[in-house]
This record gives C-alpha cells, structure tokens and sequence, in this order.
C-alpha cells in the first residue's frame, strides 16, 4: 500500500457505529465511493478498509482486518481520496505478501514500477486475443480430454480432503508451451507464477511454497496470503492484488502468467458475510445477488490482447461444499470459467491419482488449441470416442449392478473392461509422471481398440484405419 | 445540457441525487464531473434515483447531475452491421482505438461513425406524400444487405425535397418533409428509445420456420420466423454453441447477437471468426449481416441491464425496412440478475429468490417485442427472438426459466447428462417442445414435397419409446425385450446418434440444408421399417445390428456435404440391398 498513489484524504475522529467488520461513520465530509479508508485505533495501529456506500450524511466502510479493539469514540478514520492501489514491478516475483502487498517476508518494500487500482478494468472484447495455443500438463485426463490453453481460465473443482492442491502444483511444475505430438519441446518459456492464498491453513500454504522451491520456480513466484487464521474481510482483497500484479506482469512485461486463486470458497464466504451484515436480500444460500458479478470481476481478468505477447492464465481452486456441484460457489464459477476439471471424491477412495472425473469437467478452449498443428489431427475425435465409450460404461455399471456383470452383452463386457483400463491406466498416473501429448494420445487408441471397431463411431475410418490396434482385436474382435 | 440536482448517496451502480421535479422517468441523465452516463429509474419527491452506466467509484456526494431531456436511446442508420456495441451502444472498436485494451470510463463517442459516406439512391420524388415508415431511399450498407431508409414512425407530410444519389454522411440531410406550414430536414441517422417499442401495421402469423440449420431444432422443434425461444442449460450444456450456430445459419437477413453478461472470449471468437464465414445464402461474410453488442460480465451491470432493449430495437429497425431478423440474447438470466441487483440497492421488496416482483413483466415485455408483422410500409418483416436461459443449479423450476416458459413457444431444453458424454447438442427431446409444428408444416411440405409432420411424428415416437423400454431394460436387463422392441432401441440409437448429435465444429455437419435433414430422416425411418418386416420374418435383432449400413446411417451427418447428397442415394442402396439379402435369407 503505499501513500505515494493516494494522497490528500482528511481525517475523522470517532464512529457512530461498528457492527461485524463494518463501520458507519456520520458527518465525514466529502468522501468517494470505493475509496481507501484507515482506521487507527486508540493504540495507534492502523488498519485498512474500504467505501461501500457514501451518503449525504454517512459512510459505510468495511474494516479488511476487522473491528476487534475499534471503539466508538477512540477510532479515527482517515479518508484517502481515491480507490485502493498495489504496487506493482518485475521485482515482486520471488516474494511474499500479504493481502494488501505489504511483504511477509522481512525483505524491503519492492520498488513500485506504479500503482495498480485493485479493480483493474474490463478488457474490451475487441482488444482480445483469443486464446489458442495449448499447454501441456502432462496429465491425460487435462491434456487429452480438456486440454488447457494460454489465456484460459479453468478452475479445479474439488471436495475437502482430495488432492488438488497436488494436482495444481504438478500442474505448476509440468507445464510447458505445448507443441505438436512428435516434435520436440521448443525453447520452453517459462510462467511466472502468481499465486493468492484466501484462507487456506498454513499447510497448504507451506505445500505451494515447497512445490514451487522443489520446481526450481521460487524465483518467479509471487505469493499473496490470507491464512485461515487471517481477517476474513481481507479476502476480497487478495485476488484483486494477485491479479493485479498478474496483469502488469502479462499484459505490460509480455510474460506468461499462471494465476493460482485458492480457495475460492473461502472467498465467497467473506462476501456473503459482508452482504448478511448489511442486510442485503440474498439470493441463493444466503450468498449475496451480485456474486455472479464480483466472481466475473475476478475470474474475467484472465486472457490475452492484442498488444502485449503476455498472457493470463487463471487455474482457481475451490471446494465444493458437500461435494455439491449445484452449490453457488461451483455454480456460478462454471457459469463463467471457461471449463471446469473435477476431482472426484470415488476416484480418490480407489486410490486413484489424480482422481479426475473426465465426464463433468470440460475444457471450453480445447478445441481451437488442439489438432493438426497444434497436438494432432486425430485429437478432437479421439477424445470424444473416449468420452462417449466413458459415458456409455457409466449405463452398463449401472445396469450390472442389477442384472449382474454375466447377463450383459457381450459388448457391454467389453465396455466394462475398457472402463476399469481407462481409469487404472489413463487417469491414473504418478504425482510426477509427466506424459507427452503423444503418450497420451496412443493411450487413448489402445484403450478403445478393446472395444469392437463398429463401436467405434465418433473417430472416422481413416483414424480407424491409422490407429485401430489390429492385434487387440484378433484378442477381442470374435465374439 | 441542463444541470437537475446533486449526488447524495451512491452504492454500486445506484445513484441518488436531490433537485428538480421537473426531470422525467427514464431520462438520460449524466451524473458528475466526469459525465458518467446514467438513466433516471426512480422519482419521490425531488429525490432521483438513478442507474448509472459506468463505474462509480470516487464517486462523491455533492457532485452536480445532468439531463438531456430525453429517453435511453439509440442510434439507427447505415453502419450499424459489422458493428460491436456495448450495452448501451458504445463503439466498443473505436473505445479501443481511443483507450487501449481496457474500457476506462468517461468515454463519449457516438454510435455510428461521422464521417463515413454512404451512396444514398433516392425512392421517391419531391411532391409526393409521405408517412411513417415510407422509404425514402436505399444504402447498400454491406454487399449482403440494402439499407432503408424510412421516414421516421411519427412523421407524416409532403415531401418538399429530397437527394439527387450521392454519397452523404449520416448527418447530412437527404429530405425534407412539410406539414401544417413545419418543414422537417432529415438526415440517414435517427433515434429512437429503447425502452418502447417501434410501432408497425399489425401482427401476421408465424407460418415459416427460421431454419437454423441444426437438425434437433428444425426437424424436431421447429422456431417460426418471429416467434420466440428459449435455450436453458446449465453451465456447460451448450447454449452458447448453440446461439452461435443460429447466428452462423439461420436463415435470417440480419442477425442481432447480444452478450449479456457473458464471457469476452465468446464476443472475441465471434469478432475473429463471423468475418471469414460465408453466409451459404448470401455468399457473403456473415459478419455483413450481423450487429453485435457485447456487455461482457464484468462491464456495468446497469448496462447490462440495458443491453437487450438496445439490441431488440436495433431488430426492431432492421425488421421495419422488411426484413427478416434473428436476436439471440445470451443470457437473458444475466440480464435478470441485472434487474435483481439494481431493485437489491434500491432495497425494494424481493419476490421468488431476491428477484423484483417485475421480473415477469419484464420479461414479457420483452419476448413480446418478437414477432412477424406487416410493416409500416407494408412489407412482412419479423423478429425471432432466441433467449438463453442459465438456470442456477441447473435447475429449471427457478423463476427466470418459469417465467420465460410462459412467453415463448419453443423450448430446448438442455440437458447435462447429454453434454457430459458429449451429446451435442445437447437438446433433450423428451423435455423439448415447439408449439408452432402445426404452423410450419405446409412450408415444410412446400420446400421439400415429403411429409416432414408425420416423419416428425414416427421419429419421437420411437424416441419416446425408447425412453419407456430403457426403464425396463435398466431394472431386468435387455434380455426380457422382444426383438421388435429391440429394434426400436436400435433406431432410437440411430436416431440419437446419426441425427440429432451435431457436431458444431465439423465444416460438414455444422449446418445442414431441410432438404438434407429430411433425407436422413427418410433414412432412418426407411430402415426401420424394412428391418420390422426381416423381424417380423423371424430374424434375431442381431443380424439387423450388424448390417453395415447401419454404420454408414451414423455416419452419413459428415459423410453427404449439403450440396452433395448423392452419398445418401448410396445409403439408399444399401439399405435396400443388405435388406433384400435378408429377406431372402428369412423367407
Ligand atoms: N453442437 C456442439 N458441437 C460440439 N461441441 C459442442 C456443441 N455444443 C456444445 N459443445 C461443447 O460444449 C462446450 C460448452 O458449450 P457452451 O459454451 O455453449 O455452454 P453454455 O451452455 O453456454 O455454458 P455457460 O452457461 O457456462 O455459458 C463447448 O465449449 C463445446 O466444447
Ligand atoms: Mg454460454
């Protein structure tokens, strides 16, 4: 934070009211909507907040680290004129802050390149890239089912207790600028890794830190916390100044950054507290109804334009409460990512790494990043034959379980066995297991060459006729 | 510009100023020293509460308001195809030639460009009579569409004057009219509020189908030119695709696409994608007839707010010259949650899940401005109105979807089983519905000379049976079922599988012709009634399945090009052919 942006501002003494982290003060002049507020308690300790409604005669703030020890005539408020600012530069990377960009880390100030308003602002549509070039993972359930692209935002949807923090940070150490299957690596360009922590324990917190010091990428990460013992209101903050710091990175240093916002459920929490506080009418879950808005005004901060190289790719993680997708939270975040990967709470108890549900996640940018070109001609296709086989083991499971494996069709047997080889040996691979797209896509054609070649309707008889494991079917073929 | 009153209260987009009495509901206001423009939404007292549509941080109260005295309106004249706009029709390409890659606020730039020079033809002589909706003359505005122009709704005289053809700018006048000794100048630009619909002769019926190229919609349910539908789906089931697709094919003349809310990369992928696109009617870019305005989610939500009434009077206008118009608005629950977010600051009184008790009458509003009427100047022209929905949850019985159920008459209803084993699209025909089959079903026989109504018909029947024999196949297995009605599954697979999944993204199947989409019904209608006669001759349903035209029927979507269908005649072959050879077998 710094008083270099925001000058001017004036001061009062003494608030009528405090409720919750917020606070009315009367009679406090002329002051902005939005505009940055500190409040100095009777000790003289400063905290940070924030206009959320201004009147003739009142303000309401909220106080991001809350009001504990603020009194009604010992807190001065100091209004400083305009909306809140971060600092932002190259130096960042490598560093630790708090919510606000204050260092955590005992190293200096950074010196500010400028100050960035923590909203940021819409990108106009037309000065938009869209994104296209893939990137590789490693992991066949994203690379070859829903494939990730440079500028993409695509949230992992999770439930307390399952890995996805270890699926994030593999995905942070294994991924590449993709090329097509066959060709070799080109000079990889490295991401700079932006990550914002909302809540999360100190666990998780030294797990990113660890993961990103054993990849080497320590030195192109910036860290923004909130820890779970942090003030909830602080929250709102942190996304806003990871992702500023994200956009002068991408879109005024041309570098390629990977935002990692966890947890976004821990996030919404704060808002819906803020919004209950005020008595705002809730919509759904007591969840306030702008929260598609302010979620959009996070998550839209990802993409490419046309005058900078640079670009934003976004990889939120939220838990799932109850593991219920058609919660707020996941709900109104799909409705604005672009795709969803799943983790998946059956696939984790059979021990299934990483135990992503392929069916309900989606990648919405795969298909112009993937192809001739781009990974390889066969791969829009090949993909959708394993989705539909996948979704058809689904009925014959279900099916099996009431009239028993034996009194199903030949072919279903077959499906079913395609089904148990898909999860045991296309999801499942090691935390460090780092498969090329053309691995991953030669797993896919062996595991539907177990199913009959008439099966095999969404990939085209030429890619039959290229692909279709002919050994497999003299193994199967003959019923 | 008159100054009304001071700001006394601001949060989020609601402003509230004191001052006049004077200032009228709906009025454009432009609120503090940096003019952010805004529109007058509630008046008590000299209290005005005002939606504003740009952003209001720093923001002061105390700051002056000011008045236009006139309505939310727009723009109409030549230039408005190939045009982007935001929710209330700022040029978003020139906001960006001025501002950079990211919408700061303040910005004022009109609407249509000035100094563009458009060759007017005149249409009529000085001296003669004219009145609302009379056209005055034509502009080719793209190589796909003739622009023209009328004489404005409330306007009638003589027409004292008009243009010899010549290049003009928008500004520049073409005509002058006379009435009660007041001479009028008019110029190509005109403007009209949003908020109130452009008045036409009279409503006609809905006999034609707005083709959209998309088999499970055409075939099975059918949109009329000027009707109204609806696309609900949750996340990821397909709207969008879908919206697209029907920008892309419909057989309308103009297209009006309105991001409400939605993502920027979709308005981008559009931007890049509809200008290399050839209209297959026009031979043209498809971005020759299309005007898109694009208030992506993170934009001001009272803009969003404002976005579908500036984009159905767009519509409206195109519609008046006589022309066919297709509007997509996607989502129209965004733009509900726009309302729901202004009525929530200004703390009125929730209905179902915070919604204003309006949200109805809105919405009716609304999908009432669909349509196909005979115009002012005695043309057919119609609006078609596509609006999706974006149910939360997924769930359909929330009050947007059920209150929109009640203003249109086709329903495609998305499913997300489907779309999660990527069956696209992923209309589910049981839950679907078109109340206009009846209407389109002359037009149907006309251009195709088969009876698309009773193939319709045999078609969801199976499916429908389908539905049925798959409850009993999921609690005793397929065993139990005789070959006949394991015949009908088999269809219904073909029917799934090689008709109604459409692939957005493949160049053959994107779009298909009626006469294509009739073809391959025939087909698979064929089929299934050649192969009940082999069954009914004593065959296992066994050696139907393996007949290798059942493979080429899935596959004949991408294998017979719309303008080649002879593969189909093959498939013909086939059928008769494998069939003979049975029947011979089994006789
Ligand atoms: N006809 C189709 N052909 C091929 N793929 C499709 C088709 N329809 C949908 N899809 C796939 O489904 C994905 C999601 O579709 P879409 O973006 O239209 O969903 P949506 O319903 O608009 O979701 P949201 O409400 O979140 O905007 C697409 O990215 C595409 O991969
Ligand atoms: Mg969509």
């Amino acid at each position: 934070m710094s008083d270099i942006a925001i000058q001017g501002g004036h001061e009062v003494i003494g608030v009528n009211r405090i409720e919750g982290p917020i606070i009315v003060v009367e009679n406090a002049g002329t002051v902005g909507y939005d505009e940055v507020v500190e409040i100095i308690d009777s000790q003289g300790q400063t905290r940070v907040g924030r206009v959320l409604e201004v009147g003739d005669e009142m303000v309401v703030v909220e106080v991001f680290a809350g009001t504990t020890g603020l009194s009604i005539d010992g807190t001065r408020v100091r209004f400083l004129g305009g909306p809140f600012h971060i600092a932002v530069s190259e130096e960042m990377l490598g560093r630790v802050f708090d919510s606000l960009g204050n260092p955590l880390d005992n190293g200096p100030e950074p010196l500010a390149d400028h100050y960035a308003d923590i909203n940021g602002m819409p990108i106009n549509p037309t000065a938009r890239v869209y994104p296209r070039d893939y990137i590789q993972t490693g992991i066949s359930t994203i690379d070859g089912m829903n494939t990730l692209v440079r500028g993409q935002k695509l949230p992992l949807f999770s439930g307390a207790g399952l890995p996805h923090d270890q699926i994030a940070t593999q995905i942070v150490r294994q991924a590449t600028l993709g090329t097509p299957a066959g060709e070799s690596s080109r000079r990889s360009e490295e991401f700079a890794i932006v990550f914002a922590a909302m809540g999360v324990s100190h666990d998780v917190a030294a797990h990113f830190r660890e993961a990103f010091i054993e990849g080497g990428a320590l030195t192109r990460v910036a860290m923004f916390m909130n820890l779970a013992d942090d003030p909830p209101v602080e929250r709102l903050v942190t996304p806003r100044s990871a992702l500023s710091l994200a956009e002068y990175l991408a879109f005024e240093r041309q570098m390629h950054v990977l935002v990692i916002l966890t947890d976004m459920t821990n996030y919404c929490e704060a808002l819906r507290q803020i919004s209950n506080i005020r008595g705002e009418v809730p919509s759904r879950k007591g969840y306030p109804g702008y929260l598609y808005s302010d979620l959009s005004s996070i998550y839209e901060r990802a993409g490419r334009i046309k005058s900078s190289h640079g670009s934003i790719t976004q990889i939120p993680i939220l838990t799932m409460p109850n593991d219920d997708i058609t919660h707020p939270v996941p709900d109104l975040t799909g409705y604005i990512t672009e795709g969803q990967i799943v983790v998946d709470r059956n696939l984790n108890h059979q021990g299934i790494y990483p135990p992503i549900a392929v069916l309900p996640s989606l990648s919405r940018l795969m298909k112009d990043g993937i192809g001739e070109g781009h990974t390889r001609d066969d791969h829009s296709h090949i993909s959708s034959q394993v989705y539909a086989a996948y979704a058809h083991v689904q009925d014959v499971r279900a099916l099996s379980s009431v009239i028993g494996e034996e009194e199903l069709y030949s072919v279903d047997k077959q499906y079913l066995k395609f089904g148990r080889s898909f999860e045991q040996k296309f999801v499942n691979q090691a935390a460090t297991e780092n498969r090329s797209i053309e691995q991953t896509l030669e797993l896919g054609w062996d595991l539907v060459s177990m199913l009959p070649q008439e099966e095999l309707t969404r990939v085209s008889l030429d890619e039959i006729k290229q692909h279709y494991r002919v050994e497999e079917k003299d193994e199967h073929g003959q019923e | 510009m008159e100054q009304i009153g001071k700001i006394t209260w601001i949060s989020g987009p609601v402003v509230r100023a004191r001052g006049s009495r004077q200032v009228n509901m709906l009025d454009l206001v432009e609120v503090g020293e940096e003019h952010l423009v805004g529109e007058i939404i509630g008046l008590e007292g000299d209290t005005i509460t005002i939606q504003v549509y740009e952003e209001t941080s720093r923001m002061r109260p105390g700051a002056p308001v000011f008045t236009t005295g006139l309505p939310l309106s727009v723009e109409l004249g030549p230039g408005l195809l190939r045009s982007i706009f935001d929710g209330v029709q700022r040029p978003l390409p020139a906001i960006e030639m001025r501002q950079g890659a990211f919408i700061r606020r303040g910005v004022q730039i009109p609407p249509l460009d000035r100094e563009d020079r458009w060759t007017f033809t005149p249409r009529l002589e000085a001296g003669v009579d004219v009145k609302g909706g009379d056209i005055l003359g034509t502009v080719q505005e793209t190589a796909a569409l003739e622009h023209r122009i009328m004489v404005p709704p409330n306007l009638e005289g003589k027409l004292t004057w008009i243009a010899p053809e010549k290049k003009f700018t928008i500004e520049e006048p073409i005509a002058r009219v006379k009435k009660d000794h007041r001479e009028q100048e008019l110029s190509m630009l005109q403007h009209w509020p949003v908020r109130q619909p452009r008045p036409y002769r009279s409503r006609g019926g809905n006999a034609e189908p707005l083709i959209t190229g998309q088999r499970v919609m055409d075939t099975f349910f059918p949109l009329a030119k000027g009707g109204a539908a609806a696309i609900p789906g949750g996340f990821g089931s397909g709207k969008t695709v879908a919206q697209h697709s029907i920008a892309k094919w419909a057989d309308a003349q103009v297209i009006v696409y309105i991001g409400c809310g939605e993502r920027g990369n979709e308005m981008t992928e559009v931007l890049q994608e509809f200008p290399h696109l050839i209209d297959p009617r026009s031979d043209r870019p498809l971005m020759e007839r299309t005007v898109l305005i694009a208030n992506t989610s993170n934009m001001p939500v009272a803009a969003r707010e404002a976005s579908i009434y500036t984009g159905i009077t767009i519509a409206e206008y195109y519609r008046d010259m006589g022309y066919h118009v297709a509007l997509m608005a996607d989502s129209t629950s965004r733009w509900a949650e726009a309302l729901r977010e202004i009525s929530g600051r200004l703390e009125e009184m929730p209905a179902e899940e915070g919604y204003p008790a309006y949200l109805a009458a809105r919405l009716a509003e609304f999908y009432e401005r669909a349509g196909a009427v005979e115009t002012l100047n005695g043309k057919n022209g119609s609006i078609s109105v596509i609006g999706a929905v974006s149910p939360a949850g997924g769930d359909f019985s929330e009050p947007v979807t059920q209150h929109t159920k009640r203003f249109i008459r086709t329903f495609w209803a998305l499913d997300k089983s489907l779309a999660s084993a990527r069956h696209y699209p992923s209309v589910n025909w049981l839950d679907s519905y078109s109340e206009y089959l009846e209407d389109v079903a002359n037009w149907w026989h006309a251009q195709v000379g088969q009876n698309w109504f009773e193939m319709r018909k045999q078609a969801m029947e199976i499916l429908t049976e389908e539905n049925r024999l798959s409850q009993i196949v999921k609690l005793v297995g397929p065993d139990v079922l005789p070959d006949e009605q394991r015949l009908v599954l088999e269809t219904a697979r073909l029917l799934r599988e090689g008709f109604l999944q459409q692939s957005a993204y493949d160049a053959v199947d994107a779009f298909s012709t009626v006469q294509k989409q009739i073809r391959m019904l025939g087909l698979i209608l064929q089929f299934h009634q050649k192969a009940g006669r082999i069954i009914k001759l004593g065959a296992p349903i066994s050696v139907i399945h393996n007949l290798p035209v059942v493979n080429d029927l899935i596959r004949m979507k991408t294998a017979a090009p719309n303008d080649d269908l002879s593969k189909l005649d093959t498939i013909q072959n086939e059928i008769n052919v494998q069939i003979e050879q049975l029947e011979a077998e089994y006789l």
